[in-house]
């Protein structure tokens, strides 16, 4: 019954640590047992104990045989992929391809759609998210997410949209362990010099680059393990873009990053690795066709297909 | 023969085309166009000027020619108690279940249900107010005879509910719950729409941060509807307090001032009186009557304006 | 520079939680429902009460095993679905109530008689709506016909000419408009027939005037909805042909608008179909067919209702029949009418959008 007090004191020392933790970094890299144990759950685990546990908190995503529907339409067919932590993957392929799909998969939004149906496994960090005792709620809260237009909630201003997430969970964190991490959300999303004497100013007011940063800083703040991105650029300008694939390079230090895009250039400065969606004919489901290091996809690609697509002799 | 460009409605349009030059037909249709809505004018400042006139003879007359003999004030003051009282009932009642309503049909009701639930809520506010009025002395009235006796019963300390109830279930009450089932669906009709018009990515937005549907509905939903359902409210509020029919057939009046909801002595309402009495009214009661209607034309006049600043105001905030 | 220092990070959840079998939320209700109803047919106590009690019983007890098996916020997530859901129930309750009463009660005279004869003469039992029938019809036309080109035309000013302080004063006059109790609306019409006619007068067109005034609001706006959502590249298509303005709003914006100004205008004439109030002081009582709206009183279906409800014989029922009757005639008119409106602004709807 006393869980959110017990939540919030776990937030109050995780904010400490955290300060400690920004003048002295730990860099441990990549460690899948690590990260394993940091899954545990937080009612057996004592506070300190899960302090220990945490260098990194990326995870690593194992699709097996993943189709996915709309209704009697069937928009995605048997994925079998393994998305690496700490690495930035980014999916491609023609509109209608099923790649948003898919990556809506990744944290169970693809049944929020009426007729939407998943059939397979999503296994983050050797629990399949799709497994009938897993609260989906959960899953968004550790699977983050970035639209392809910026929505910062209109209503909201600056501050209270960073937290919104936050105090879904724990209502009574107090004001200056939100600040702090308002700050650090802020700072990590590259938005805080810009925004940092206006924060009660309403989101909505800020730019459509700006917006897209308010809303990683939303999405970072509750500190997810996965960032998933749809095409998180293309409603920016080519600077404000920019901005944002800077911003990709430096979270993937802390993050599991799959980022859906259009743009070619972008899969290529951006990511480390590539997997290329395409569908035989329109009206067939969607496939993976190849995934591999995005230097191999982009430089000598297996699939003739990938090669026209990416070269863009596409079709 | 020259462009005006500031008549044209939309910037827009001015800056890409230049506007014709005004042929004949221009102006006539022009012309046409700009008469009717100068009509409305002339029409609404008819209805104020009539009325006014009408209303003239028994504001100027003395006291004791009023009905009830003691002015017009005393004449019209119950009245528009027990107006205000019957509407405030009403949506008091009306607003948390037409927001629940909605709420229903936007986000809990499966889909293809929701649908044909629109369809239905949007055909029920087209009742005609005298069906209501016919159901709330036919069944209503009865059906609550017990809950108003329990209510003495259990709750009768308070001054609402002091009774003794009425046998007959021609109650305040009953005329509260009847006028709220009536606004019900004009409420909810609106507020619905604008609920369902939340947009999509906003709803994701939350749920992709984890939130719960209620928590998606509080952050997103409620916020973005917040003047739709203050409009509606104010919308059903306007139609409560004008309401005619379901008052006149439903309520025994006794001409009173009482809180007490569950008795039979009510006041009667501005418009009901109205209904009831001019058909049988001559001479200086006309006027009185008019009169009020004259008030009560003035007190939703103040609800409307009410309401358009709070909307206007909330708009200004949600820049 | 590492942007996001993040060693340190609060424990989490597991993706696991435990929940509530799947037929947990529904196998409350239906249990709490059986035990009330079982309550209620076994006792003699207040059935409201024991459902209410139900009700409230249930929603706490939801509450209360979510909240120790899956936590504070989903048991509250929970505990909003039911309210919101038996809120829903509450609400909807006394609408079918409605429909079912009209349907049931009204089927007694709803016959060939009812619709042929007028009430002329009649004392007890027997005798029709016809003439009430006819002049709702008579009443409700020349209103439309009054409103629909103000309306319209006024709209037309609003959306396509109108600008500065007149549009402005027009908006806003449309708006207290679309305020003005029923009620108020028959007065004027009485207060304006009266100055020219004398006092008592009753005439139909007193009624379709006071119709008009309620009505000619409801028609500026569902027009200039319908005008605002006509694609302006559509006007400009128009004048780069070098199509003059007016012909552009007669044969291009209009025509788009079409479907939707004509399903504003059913909807404005099914609101103004069932008004009582202002006819009941415009255009008196009558009971033999009148089909001439400047000579004499006429009667329509919603005050014949009133009437025969309000002012029943020695023998109560047969009146009593007739208002149902004359409700349920009434219902099927309007409701027909907003539903083949509905049916025009979702055939059209999505043309202009």
């Amino acid at each position: 019954m006393a869980e959110p007090t017990e939540r919030s004191q776990e937030y109050m020392d995780s904010t400490e640590k955290l300060d400690r933790g920004a003048t002295a970094p730990t860099k441990e890299g990549p460690d899948v047992t690590d990260s394993v144990a940091t899954s545990v759950d937080v009612q057996t685990v004592l506070p300190h104990e899960g302090r220990e546990s945490v260098a990194t908190v990326a995870k690593r995503i194992e699709i097996t045989d993943l189709n996915l529907y709309y209704g009697s339409f069937h928009a995605v067919k048997s994925v079998n992929m393994t998305i690496q932590p700490n690495k930035v993957t980014a999916l491609i392929g023609s509109s209608g391809c099923g790649k948003s799909t898919f990556l809506r998969s990744l944290n169970r939004m693809h049944e929020l759609v009426p007729g939407g149906r998943v059939d397979g496994a999503v296994i983050i960090d050797g629990q399949d998210i799709y497994a009938s005792n897993v609260d989906p709620v959960a899953v968004r809260r550790q699977v983050g997410m970035v639209f392809q237009s910026p929505n910062p909630f209109p209503t909201m201003s600056i501050y209270e949209n960073v937290v919104a997430g936050l105090l879904l969970n724990s209502r009574k964190t107090k004001k200056p362990a939100l600040d702090e991490i308002v700050e650090r959300s802020l700072r990590g999303a590259n938005l805080w010099n810009e925004v940092k004497d206006r924060l009660d100013r309403p989101g909505g007011g800020l730019s459509g680059g700006q917006q897209q940063r308010l809303c990683i800083a939303r999405a970072t703040a509750v500190e997810p393990e996965v960032l998933l991105m749809d095409e998180p650029c293309s409603a920016l300008d080519p600077v404000a873009t920019l901005a944002i694939e800077d911003l990709i390079q430096q979270l993937k230090a802390n993050y599991t990053i799959v980022i859906v895009t259009h743009n070619m250039q972008q899969a290529s400065r951006a990511s480390d690795v590539t997997g290329f969606f395409n569908l035989e004919q329109s009206g067939t489901p969607g496939q993976l066709v190849e995934l591999d290091t995005t230097e191999t996809i982009f430089s000598n690609p297996a699939n003739k297909a990938t090669e026209d697509y990416v070269t863009g002799r596409f079709g | 023969m020259s462009t005006t460009p500031t008549t044209s409605t939309d910037a827009a349009l001015t800056a890409g085309v230049p506007t014709p030059p005004r042929r004949p037909g221009d102006r006539i249709f022009s012309g046409a166009a700009t008469a009717a809505g100068i009509g409305i004018l002339v029409l609404l400042a008819g209805v104020a000027i009539f009325l006014l006139q009408e209303a003239w003879p028994a504001i100027k007359a003395a006291p004791e020619d009023i009905p009830g003999g003691t002015g017009l004030v005393d004449f019209i003051a119950p009245l528009a108690f027990g107006t205000v009282l019957g509407a405030v009932i009403a949506i008091v009642l009306a607003v948390p279940m037409a927001v629940a309503v909605a709420l229903f049909i936007t986000d809990y009701a499966p889909r293809r249900i929701a649908n044909t639930l629109s369809y239905v809520i949007d055909l029920l506010a087209a009742v005609p107010s005298i069906v209501y009025g016919l159901w709330g002395i036919a069944v209503l009235g009865p059906a609550a005879l017990g809950i108003q006796t329990w209510l003495a019963d259990h709750l009768g300390f308070l001054p609402f509910f002091a009774g003794p109830v009425s046998t007959t279930g021609r109650t305040m009450l009953v005329v509260g719950v009847v006028l709220a089932v009536m606004i019900l669906p004009i409420i909810t009709a609106v507020t619905r729409e604008v609920f369902a018009r939340t947009p999509r990515i906003h709803r994701e937005g939350a749920l992709a941060l984890g939130a719960t549907r209620w928590e998606m509905i509080r952050m997103t939903v409620l916020p973005f509807g917040r003047s739709a359902v203050i409009s509606a409210s104010m919308l059903g509020l306007g139609r409560a307090l004008g309401e005619t029919m379901a008052v006149a057939i439903i309520l025994s009046v006794s001409g009173v001032v009482t809180f007490n909801l569950i008795s039979s002595t009510n006041p009667s309402t501005i418009a009901a009186n109205i209904a009831l009495d001019f058909p049988e009214s001559s001479g200086l009661d006309v006027n009185a009557l008019i009169a009020s209607g004259l008030a009560l034309f003035a007190i939703t006049l103040v609800v409307n304006m009410a309401a358009r600043a709070v909307i206007t105001r909330n708009e200004d905030a949600s820049r | 520079m590492s942007a996001l220092d993040l060693t340190a990070t609060p424990p989490r959840a597991s993706l696991v939680r435990g929940s509530l079998p799947s037929w947990g939320p529904r196998g409350l209700t239906i249990g709490a429902a059986i035990v009330a109803l079982g309550l209620i047919a076994a006792t003699d106590v207040n059935a409201a009460l024991v459902l209410v009690s139900a009700v409230v019983l249930c929603g706490v007890g939801l509450y209360a095993w979510s909240r120790a098996v899956e936590g504070a916020r989903t048991a509250t997530d929970r505990g909003v679905t039911f309210l919101v859901s038996s809120a829903f129930a509450l609400a909807i309750a006394p609408l079918v109530s409605l429909l079912y009463t009209v349907v049931s009660r009204g089927f007694a005279r709803f016959d060939y008689q009812f619709f042929t004869e007028s009430s002329r003469n009649v004392v007890g039992a027997g005798g029709g709506a016809s003439h009430a029938i006819l002049g709702t019809l008579v009443i409700t036309g020349v209103a439309t016909l009054a409103s629909v080109p103000i309306g319209i035309l006024a709209a037309v000013y609003l959306q396509e000419y109108g600008h500065g302080r007149l549009k402005r004063s027009i908006t806003f006059f449309v708006d207290v408009m679309t305020g003005i109790p029923s009620i108020v609306a028959g007065l004027f019409a009485y207060a304006l027939f009266a100055l020219f006619l004398g006092p008592g007068i009753r005439l139909g067109v007193i009624g379709a005037v006071a119709l008009s005034v309620l009505m000619i609001p409801i028609v500026v706006r569902a027009t200039e909805e319908m005008l605002k959502i006509v694609p302006n590249h559509l006007r400009e298509a128009s004048y780069a042909l070098g199509v003059p303005k007016w012909r552009t709003v007669v044969k291009v914006v209009l025509p788009t608008a079409l479907g939707g100004i004509i399903s504003g205008v059913m909807l404005a004439i099914a609101r103004v179909m069932g008004e009582t109030a202002p006819l009941l002081i415009t255009t008196g009582a009558f009971s033999s067919v009148n089909l001439n709206p400047v000579d004499g009183r006429m009667q329509n279906l919603a005050v014949f209702a009133f009437n025969q409800y309000k002012n029943p014989g020695v023998q109560r029922e047969p009146y009593f029949d007739r208002a149902w009757a004359a409700a349920l005639t009434l219902i099927v008119l309007v409701m027909t009418l907003s539903l083949v409106a509905r049916l025009i602004q979702r055939r059209f709807g999505t043309e202009t959008r």
